[in-house]
């Protein structure tokens, strides 16, 4: 399980990002986690409220949104989501593609804090 | 007593920060300094026991005839696998993780320390035994390998896609063993292109050196064509 590594890492940006923005007062975070990102997202939560004691971080919330995949299909010329990431393809014509437009995020995407 | 309800609106800050961001940009960093180099990297995952070390001396042996090669190779507790490595070549380091699944840009960098990367042609990572936890980390490597022996099954793509998609090129292994395991290879090879489409699959055997030859000299051209896009730019 790499996802302690994971969420220290995240703790670290997201104290760098409260403290240059003049040091929010972060209630939430929102994660964006994509499905090809290696990261599982149930261990990752678990691990976050750990990597987050002794941080001011301490009891804030983590909101995980999970970004399915999304591939471009040269054949269809259109972007769309395969069903599952064990059959990288076209569902409409069924091409394999390599192009991978959404799905590998790991990324923080906003800072809730109190108004 | 009436009160107002108190309206608090949360205040949503946008941030878009990577996670993984000192890794990136460390392994970025660790990237250029090979090209300037002119030493190509090339990493190796794959499961516990799937023949990495095996497969990695064979390369080591095979390609210290002509070439100037190294190896760090990532452990969680033992130096045996260098130990074994230095048989071919006397420049290999170990990198033990402790508790760590995987190698991170960091261990990479530090583990290089006082190497001359000038005086290489080849380094070789080979990373934590781990089809999971490997996929996230960068390592500034040009090339990566994910190695499937075939006594593990045809459906190890499937199982895990996420490393198998992050990798470049497919290696399976213990060919020797394919019949006694009764090992499907045209499955084991669709499942792959299912999982990362268009990735180069070799078929080897460390112990018979079956398939040896053309990885060799997959990997020399690979070199040729670095260095010769390094010199074009």
């Amino acid at each position: 399980m790499h996802e302690l590594s994971i969420a220290v890492s995240m703790v670290e940006r997201i104290i760098e990002e409260a403290e240059s923005r003049g040091g929010l007062l972060v209630e939430a975070v929102h994660l964006k986690l994509g499905v090809l990102s290696g990261v599982d997202k149930d261990a990752l939560a678990f691990s976050y409220e750990i990597a987050c004691e002794g941080t001011f971080l301490v009891g804030s919330k983590l909101v995980i949104d999970v970004v399915p995949l999304l591939i471009y299909c040269e054949t269809c010329a259109l972007e769309s989501s395969p069903a599952s990431i064990q059959e990288i393809a076209c569902p409409h014509c069924h091409t394999p593609s390599r192009k991978i437009i959404h799905g590998r995020e790991l990324e923080v995407a906003a800072l809730e804090v109190a108004a | 007593m009436s009160s107002e309800p108190r309206l608090i609106a949360p205040r949503l800050i946008e941030v878009r920060a990577k996670v993984l961001k000192q890794n990136d940009l460390l392994a970025r960093e660790l990237r250029e300094r090979f090209r300037r180099s002119g030493v190509y990297v090339v990493s190796l995952v794959s499961s516990p026991g799937s023949g990495k070390t095996a497969f990695l001396e064979k390369l080591l042996s095979g390609l210290s005839a002509t070439y100037r090669v190294a190896a760090l190779v990532g452990d969680l507790a033992t130096e045996n696998d260098a130990a074994r490595l230095r048989r071919a070549t006397p420049q290999v380091r170990q990198i033990t993780t402790g508790t760590i699944c995987h190698l991170d840009a960091q261990m990479v960098e530090r583990a290089l320390d006082d190497w001359e990367l000038d005086d290489l042609d080849f380094l070789f990572i080979e990373n934590v035994g781990n089809l999971v936890c490997p996929s996230s980390y960068d390592l500034g490597e040009e090339l990566r390998l994910v190695l499937l022996s075939t006594t593990e099954g045809e459906d190890k793509p499937l199982k895990y896609p996420t490393i198998f998609n992050g990798g470049d090129v497919a290696v399976i292994t213990k060919m020797d063993l394919a019949t006694a395991a009764e090992f499907d290879l045209q499955a084991a090879r669709q499942n792959i292109q299912s999982v990362r489409p268009g990735m180069m699959v070799f078929e080897v055997s460390s112990k018979t050196g079956e398939g040896m030859e053309e990885f060799l000299s997959f990997m020399h051209s690979q070199l040729e064509t670095s260095r010769l896009a390094a010199s074009q730019q």
